[in-house]
């Protein structure tokens, strides 16, 4: 069994405060998950607002060093990856969507010329492509989560809705052909029919393409819709974690199922 | 000015605290010399009463952002209103959002009307401090003497499900629901009369979310706050929209109350969204909206929704369908519901 992704005894520890009021904060503490290579899923990471889910994330993405335990992608420590050309082949292989897509984009800078220098960055492994070639990976993306090159060209991020951008970003993380996304809330601002059409997508992308995807959301429904397997996390702990679907159905810890009961729920049959 | 909105206003004797009348806002931009209209808000009219709470639901980049800013006066270049009227009713005073000077614009925004913004983190200032920016922020306006005015930051942040401790930290040292329930809470901290929010609990785990929802319905029956608010999230609605109005395209296509919203939805669009809500128990496959959401630069002829709507006839691509009320208090625009007579 070869593990595609292995977070070991994993924890994150930062400093808050000023100086008189200086306070450490255990963000993560002491997570361990593996993802197999052979067997791509959606793992939902739910909680607490605050619980550690966007750090562990960074972690992942090598964004973030843990304090203690180490992330280990493919076979290798992700602390360790140094040079660009390394750098860029694990970036190539692991793939963020950011939470806050107005957040994702540089609002100075036209978000197709951020597709083009994506693909460009990503295609140069194999020799330089051409404007043609880079153009039709964009667009290949783009119709993908449902939008094409054509309207999105020559827009800045303020031009396109969040629900338009959010698309773009996911369209983006896939233009290297990565075997991991970690979405942290990519559906969070979009309606619920897009949101649906995003969440097939992810589950498109497992079955066609064998991608992993770790899914953060507030969204518990999505997260039983979709995922094959869940961890709740609160106060940078994991508090539960299995099948989505059974850990949902039939929750243990108390936070769990405080959790569950929260959901709002439409009807009002 | 009688408007077709005023008729059906819901406190019929109190005037509403919001009307907007037949408002239009286009962004008009100019690519290769040719000016080019995206007709985010088209012809949208509504009123809030003194102290509901009206939500406003529909597709991604449907307007319903850039309703909300014409709304509050926060729109600049290429933003502009073509048309129509908002006015807004303070303390028996009257308001014309865009007949009025800029100056005096801004302390209404002060005084009465507090709009918290999609994706708001960019109010908080980011090498500063979070207590600067409530100091800056409401100091000035809440008429405190410094340590009532903390000890009352304090308390709010509590409501918030926040330790104040955040008070000493950057922005990017919080998680993305703080930050979100961080701008809530300057946004509310002078408890106005009129709050405007677009998604402000997108970013929360739904217990969070409970409660500060709970915070935001405590201002508005404590002091009869009036709440105008966007949320994708129809379960959000459904807990505490007191009416709910429906875009699609620029248009308002449907508006009722809440539990007429969700049981018996009449326009095709509406009927689709309530439809397509996930539940956790259940794993049927969603399809979503057949089509694409249409460019609002150029939008389709007649019923903006006739390209993707299972009834439409003949006349729904010729004519555009009205609001038209089925009861007083339920408006629908679809030639299938009120007859084909536009
Ligand atoms: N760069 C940072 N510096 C200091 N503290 C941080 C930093 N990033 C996160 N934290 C703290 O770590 C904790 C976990 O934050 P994180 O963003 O991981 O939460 P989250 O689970 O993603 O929450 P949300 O659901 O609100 O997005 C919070 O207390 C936050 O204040
Ligand atoms: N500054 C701008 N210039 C040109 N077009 C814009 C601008 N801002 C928004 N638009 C366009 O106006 C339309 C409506 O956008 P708006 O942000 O109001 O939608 P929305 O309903 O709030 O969407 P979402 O649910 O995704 O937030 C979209 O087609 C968008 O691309
Ligand atoms: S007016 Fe016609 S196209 Fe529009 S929603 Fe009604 S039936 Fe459908
Ligand atoms: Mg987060
Ligand atoms: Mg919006």
């Amino acid at each position: 069994m070869s593990l595609i992704l292995d977070i070991d005894h994993v924890s994150k520890t930062f400093l808050q405060g000023g100086l008189l009021s200086r306070r450490s904060v255990e963000a993560v503490k002491d997570i361990s998950l593996q993802i197999e290579a052979e067997r791509p899923e959606i793992l939902s990471v739910v909680g607490e607002s605050g619980s550690g889910k966007s750090t562990l994330a960074a972690m992942v993405l090598g964004q973030q060093l843990p304090t203690r335990g180490r992330v280990m992608f493919d076979g290798i420590d992700v602390a360790s990856i140094r040079s660009s050309a390394a750098r860029r082949a694990f970036m190539a292989k692991v793939q963020p969507v950011l939470q806050n897509p107005f957040e994702a984009f540089n609002p100075l800078k036209r978000v197709d010329r951020y597709l083009f220098a994506t693909a460009a960055n990503f295609m140069m492994a194999k020799g330089k492509p051409s404007r043609q070639e880079i153009e039709e990976r964009v667009d290949r993306a783009l119709v993908e989560v449902g939008l094409t090159l054509a309207e999105v060209r020559g827009r800045f991020p303020h031009e396109l809705s969040g629900g338009q951008l959010q698309r773009t970003a996911i369209a983006r993380a896939l233009i290297p052909d990565p075997r991991l996304l970690v979405a942290d809330e990519p559906v969070s601002m979009v309606d619920a029919s897009l949101r649906m059409s995003i969440v097939n997508l992810f589950g498109a992308l497992r079955d066609r393409l064998g991608l992993s995807i770790i899914y953060i959301t507030h969204d518990l429904a999505t997260a039983y819709y979709i995922s094959d397997r869940i961890i709740i996390m609160k106060k940078g702990e994991v508090v539960e974690r299995g099948n989505a679907r059974a850990v949902l159905d039939n929750p243990q810890h108390p936070y769990s199922i405080d959790l569950k009961n929260a959901v709002l729920t439409p009807d009002f049959a | 000015m009688q408007t077709e909105a005023l008729l059906h206003a819901p406190e019929a004797a109190t005037q509403p605290t919001l009307v907007v009348d037949r408002l239009k806002a286009y962004y008009t931009t100019k690519a290769f010399g040719i000016d080019r209209d995206i007709r985010a808000v088209d012809d949208i009219s509504l009123t809030v009463a003194k102290g509901e709470i009206y939500g406003v639901a529909g597709e991604s980049s449907s307007g319903k952002t850039s309703l909300i800013k014409t709304i509050v006066g926060a729109i600049r270049p290429p933003l502009h209103v073509v048309d129509g009227t908002v006015r807004f009713n303070f303390s028996g005073q009257s308001y014309d959002i865009y007949d009025m000077k800029p100056d005096k614009l801004q302390a209404i925004r002060w005084r009465h009307l507090s709009y918290i913004m999609q994706g708001s983190m960019n109010v908080l200032n980011p090498v500063r401090r979070i207590k600067h920016s409530f100091y800056d922020f409401a100091f000035a306006h809440m008429g405190l003497d410094r340590a009532t005015f903390w000890d009352k930051v304090r308390d709010h942040l509590r409501r918030l499900d926040l330790d104040p401790g955040v008070l000493d930290s950057y922005p990017h040292q919080l998680s993305g629901g703080m930050r979100q329930r961080t701008t809530i809470a300057l946004a509310t901290v002078c408890t106005p009369e009129f709050i405007v929010a677009d998604e402000p609990t997108t970013a929360l785990d739904v217990i969070v979310q409970r409660d500060v929802l709970a915070m935001l319905r405590d201002i508005q029956r404590d002091l009869g706050s009036s709440f105008l608010f966007v949320t994708h999230d129809m379960s959000v609605h459904a807990t505490v929209s007191d009416r709910v109005g429906i875009v699609y395209a620029g248009r308002l296509v449907e508006e009722a109350d809440t539990p007429t919203l969700f049981r018996g939805a009449r326009h095709p669009y509406t009927q689709h969204l309530v439809a397509s809500l996930p539940k956790i128990g259940d794993t049927t496959r969603r399809a979503s909206l057949p089509g694409r959401p249409p460019s609002l630069a150029d939008p389709p002829s007649g019923c903006r929704f006739h390209p993707r709507c299972p009834l439409a006839m003949d006349i729904c691509s010729r004519e555009v369908p009205t609001m038209t009320n089925l009861t007083p208090r339920h408006r629908v625009a679809c030639f299938a519901v009120t007859g084909a007579t536009p």
